[in-house]
Order: structure tokens, then C-alpha cells, then sequence
């Protein structure tokens, strides 16, 4: 253990992955995760170590305790190595709207590591030592940045971990969840951090489940649904390509393959990024620069003070998000987009629900592409980012768990399948994940 | 409804009033033509037919969860984080 904040340290030279790496050991403990260092994302709150989601409106906020996904790895023995970077917020695909660390992507370094979850990623990618990512993920930042540098990153159902002391971007869509180098670590690190909270009514109230017990290298019987829609105009062909080489493995391996249709799909965007504009509009009104992070010396009334600070502490894509938030829930507008996109939402479930009757999972590509290259991204107009995220929106719409394995590369860049099931239905990804990995 | 939607720089700078955040002039002219844009696109969910159809405002059933109404002390300073405080008080701008 003694070296691994030198190691972290070096590697956060290299790939900028940290926002804050812990300055001392902590005593060894017993527990299943004896000896592993875990990373946490920069929005979950950690005792005493800054906590700044990416922001700097944020910035020097020492939490004075721990999130219970933190609390209950501490418990279990994990040592925190460090707070990851991270989108400001999560509000991002490729980790690059931040005022802080930018990481970049081990396979290339002038490429993304995918977002909002990219520090994790990349962590969890060139770790040298024992070493699980705590991420979160609202429309996709666990499974793209997990894609991109070619990890297993899992999402877990709405409500299966408890989001007491994360630092909130849209409360009906975040999910804690875990990244790791294989499907039995990300198993393990959820059977950790899953179970009921008293601090999180939303935390739905099932049993504690030991996930490593579906480390199982068997899909016989497993009938895999592949999505039309998922395949469809967009999705680079060599992607498309490698993803049904990992389908047709499992079907080898004794799963079955039927074609099924989410016509909801291509909608699910719109509809995404209303809600989650609209829910990260109200949640950052919180940040006034009074109680923490950013405190500027008090000039003028509350109005100006306020409109000042946030304006200051609040980055671009922060600063969008409010204003298209704040729009669509006005009144005369609201029942044409925030409450039509709740609508449509429950269209994407249905479409889910529908394909679940047929099928165990789905399997898809992660990501339409493989991480782009930063001078990409600096020309992509909002709304070109915003559609990046067209194959992991609406599974994170519907708050249903998915699992992105790796699954080959093109050109060197790193492909995922993203396999999803229905809710609470973790343990046939894991399964799944477990035995395409092993084979 | 949509179709009849005007966004200018005005509304957006309504918006950003209400929303307490100042902008600068850049931001203003910029921000008004990227939401221009992204609700163009957007617009795309209005072919959802979506009569009949309740609003999904959770992912899942939530139920609420109940406790004890029972006091716990906790052992860490909620002002310890503020600069702005005065005694046991966090000190605020003036409100006129």
C-alpha cells in the first residue's frame, strides 16, 4: 500500500486523472476490500478531502463526512487513493468541460477518455497497483468514458446505491456506480456499496445481494435481444462491426440472439436532456458562494452577489445547462418541454418493459465511436456532444442497470458492448460480462 | 405550442435574471443561438404521441422512507466550510 500514492501520483502526471490524491496512508483494515485502493469520483463527498465536482464554484469544499458508497468501502477495508476528474458536475461526454485536470486517453493521448466519469476510466485503465473507480452516471458517464479506454464500467438500477453525499446533477436520473479492470471487480465493488439508506428514500428497498456469486462463466439459455435502433445511422460501421463479433460469441457460448425494436430511441435524447437540464438547473441553485467553495467578499445585494459568484464559479456547459433548465420548466413553456419530456420518457420505458417480455438482455455498442480526438471536440457545436450520447441515454432514462465490457479495438482505440437488463437484474449482466470476458 | 416559440436574446436574458447568473454580452449572443439550436432539434418530440400517457418523473416506483422523528447529534461543524460568519451565523448579503 505504501507505494501506491506514489504510483497514483506518477500517473497522475502522465494522464492528469486526480483533482485531489490522498496525502497520507490510512491504517490497514480487515474487510473484502482489504488492500484496494478506491478512487472516487470528484462529486461524491469524501471526510476531509476536497470535494469540488469538477467546479470551481466548488473549489477547496472539504466535506466533514463521508458519502455512504464511501463509508461502507472504508468499512470493508479500501484505502481512498484520490478524488477523479471529471466534467464540472458531469455535464459532458468527453471530460473536457472542466476548469481543472483534462485526463486523456491511455490508448492515445490526444484523444478523450470519454466523460463524465474520465478520471475513473483512465485510472481504472492504467492502474498499477489494486485499484476499483467509485463513478457516477446520469445519461451515460459511466459506460462511455469505461468504453473509450477500454474498461468494465457498471451502472447499476436506479436507486441500488445510495447517492447521500453526492454532489447532485439530476436526481431522478443519477446512479453511484463502479469501474473496474474486470467484471469481478466491478461485481465486488457493487456488492460493497448497494443497499438500503436511511439518508436516500430513493434507495429502493432490496436485500444486500453478494455479486461475485454471479461469476459464473455460463450464458446457456440467456436469450440476448439486439436493438434495430442501436445499429442504426450514426454508429461507425467498424464499431458495429466488433459489437456483433461479441454478440455472435455469446451465441456460441450458448446464448440465443433475437432481433428486438426501442422505437423510442432516437427520441430519447430530447427527452433526456430536457429532464436532466431542468433537475440540474434546480440543484444548482444551491450554490451561492456563502456556506462553501468559492466565498468572494460580500458586495451589493443578494441578487447581484448571487448572479456574481455563479457567474464566475460556473463554466460554460454549467452555465447553458442552467438557462436551458431554467426555460424549460417556465411557465408557458413547461408543459410543451419539461412535462412532454417526463412523457416521452415513459414511452423509452415502455420500450424497455415491451423488450424485457422477450428477452433477458440487450447488447449494443456503447458508444457510436471511438474517442475522438480533442481537436474533435473543440469543433462540435453543443448539440453535436449532446447526440454522442444517443445509445446511452435512454437505458439511463429508463433506470435500468447496464454493463460495458471491452470488446476489441479499431485502430488501438478500444470498443464497448453494452449489455443491459431489466431493473434490479444486475446479476445476469455480470453473468454475462464474466463469461464473454473469460472466453 | 413549439411552433410558435421566439427565443431572442431577450428571453435569455430574462432567463439568466431569474436564474441568477451574470453573463457577459459574449455570453449572451452566444448562449441565445446555441439554445436556438439545441430546441431545434429537440423539436422532435412533439411527433411523440404521448395523449394518455402519465409523466414518468422517476425511473421506478418510489415509496418514501420513514424513521424515527428522533434527534442524533452529529459530530461535524455545518459552518466549517463558510468564510462568511459571524458567531454561530453565516453572514449573508443585503437582501434590499
Amino acid at each position: 500500500m505504501k507505494n501506491v500514492i506514489r504510483k497514483a501520483t506518477a500517473i497522475d502526471e502522465k494522464f492528469h486523472v486526480f483533482n485531489t490524491i490522498a496525502d497520507r496512508l490510512e491504517a490497514e483494515r480487515e474487510g473484502r476490500l482489504a488492500g484496494v485502493a478506491v478512487s472516487v469520483k470528484d462529486n461524491i463527498c469524501t471526510k476531509n478531502m476536497e470535494t469540488a465536482a469538477g467546479s470551481k464554484i466548488l473549489e477547496g469544499y472539504s466535506p466533514p463526512f463521508d458519502a455512504t458508497v464511501v463509508e461502507k468501502c472504508r468499512n470493508e477495508g479500501a484505502f481512498i487513493v484520490g478524488k477523479t476528474t471529471m466534467d464540472e458536475f458531469g455535464f459532458g461526454t468527453f471530460n473536457v468541460n472542466t476548469p481543472y485536470s483534462v485526463p486523456v486517453n491511455p490508448h492515445d493521448t490526444d484523444r478523450s477518455c470519454g466523460g463524465s466519469s474520465g478520471g475513473a476510466a483512465c485510472l481504472t485503465a492504467v492502474a498499477d497497483f489494486p485499484h476499483l473507480a467509485i463513478a457516477e452516471s446520469t445519461g451515460g458517464s459511466i459506460s462511455c468514458p469505461a468504453a473509450f479506454c477500454g474498461v468494465v464500467g457498471l451502472t447499476p438500477t436506479y436507486g441500488r446505491t445510495s447517492r447521500w453525499g453526492l454532489v447532485d446533477y439530476a436526481n431522478s436520473l443519477d446512479k453511484i456506480g463502479c469501474m473496474a479492470k474486470t467484471a469481478a471487480g466491478a461485481a465486488l465493488l457493487l456488492s460493497v456499496i448497494s443497499g438500503p439508506d436511511e439518508y436516500d428514500s430513493t434507495v429502493l428497498g432490496v436485500p444486500d445481494e453478494d455479486f461475485t456469486r454471479r461469476l459464473v462463466d455460463s450464458v446457456e439459455g440467456l436469450e440476448i435481444g439486439v436493438p434495430d435502433e442501436y445499429f442504426a445511422e450514426g454508429v461507425d460501421e467498424e464499431v458495429a462491426k466488433l459489437v456483433w463479433g461479441a454478440i455472435k460469441c455469446l451465441e456460441g457460448l450458448g446464448a440465443s440472439i433475437q432481433n428486438v425494436s426501442l422505437p423510442h430511441t432516437g427520441v430519447a435524447l430530447a427527452s433526456y436532456y430536457i429532464i436532466a437540464m431542468s433537475e440540474a438547473s434546480t440543484n444548482l441553485a444551491k450554490f451561492c458562494g456563502l456556506r462553501y467553495g468559492l466565498q468572494p467578499p460580500l458586495e451589493g445585494n443578494f441578487e447581484e452577489q448571487f448572479s456574481k459568484v455563479r457567474g464566475r464559479g460556473f463554466s460554460d456547459e454549467a452555465k447553458r445547462r442552467v438557462i436551458l433548465g431554467t426555460f424549460a420548466r417556465m411557465a408557458g413553456y413547461r408543459d410543451a418541454y419539461y412535462i412532454k419530456a417526463m412523457k416521452v420518457r415513459t414511452r423509452v420505458i415502455e420500450d424497455f418493459k415491451r423488450a424485457f417480455k422477450e428477452v433477458d438482455i440487450l447488447a449494443a455498442p456503447t458508444m457510436p465511436v471511438t474517442a475522438p480526438r480533442f481537436e474533435e471536440i473543440a469543433e462540435m457545436e453543443p448539440i453535436r456532444q449532446y447526440m454522442m450520447d444517443m445509445l446511452t441515454v435512454a437505458p439511463n432514462l429508463a433506470g435500468i442497470p447496464m454493463i460495458s465490457v471491452p470488446c476489441g479495438a479499431v485502430g488501438g482505440l478500444p470498443v464497448g458492448l453494452h449489455l443491459m437488463a431489466d431493473h434490479l437484474r444486475e446479476g445476469e449482466l455480470i453473468q454475462a460480462a464474466y463469461a464473454y470476458e473469460v472466453n | 405550442m413549439t411552433e410558435s416559440l421566439k427565443i431572442d436574446r431577450e428571453l435569455v436574458e430574462r432567463i439568466a435574471k431569474v436564474s441568477r447568473l451574470e453573463l457577459t454580452e459574449e455570453e449572451l449572443e452566444r448562449f441565445t443561438e446555441q439554445l436556438k439550436g439545441i430546441l431545434n432539434a429537440f423539436k422532435e418530440m412533439d411527433e411523440v404521441d404521448t395523449d394518455d400517457v402519465e409523466p414518468s418523473f422517476h425511473p421506478v416506483e418510489v415509496k418514501n422512507v420513514w424513521r424515527e422523528d428522533r434527534a442524533k447529534r452529529w459530530d461535524w461543524d455545518p459552518l466549517g466550510n463558510s468564510e462568511h460568519t459571524e458567531g454561530r451565523y453565516i453572514k449573508g448579503p443585503k437582501i434590499t
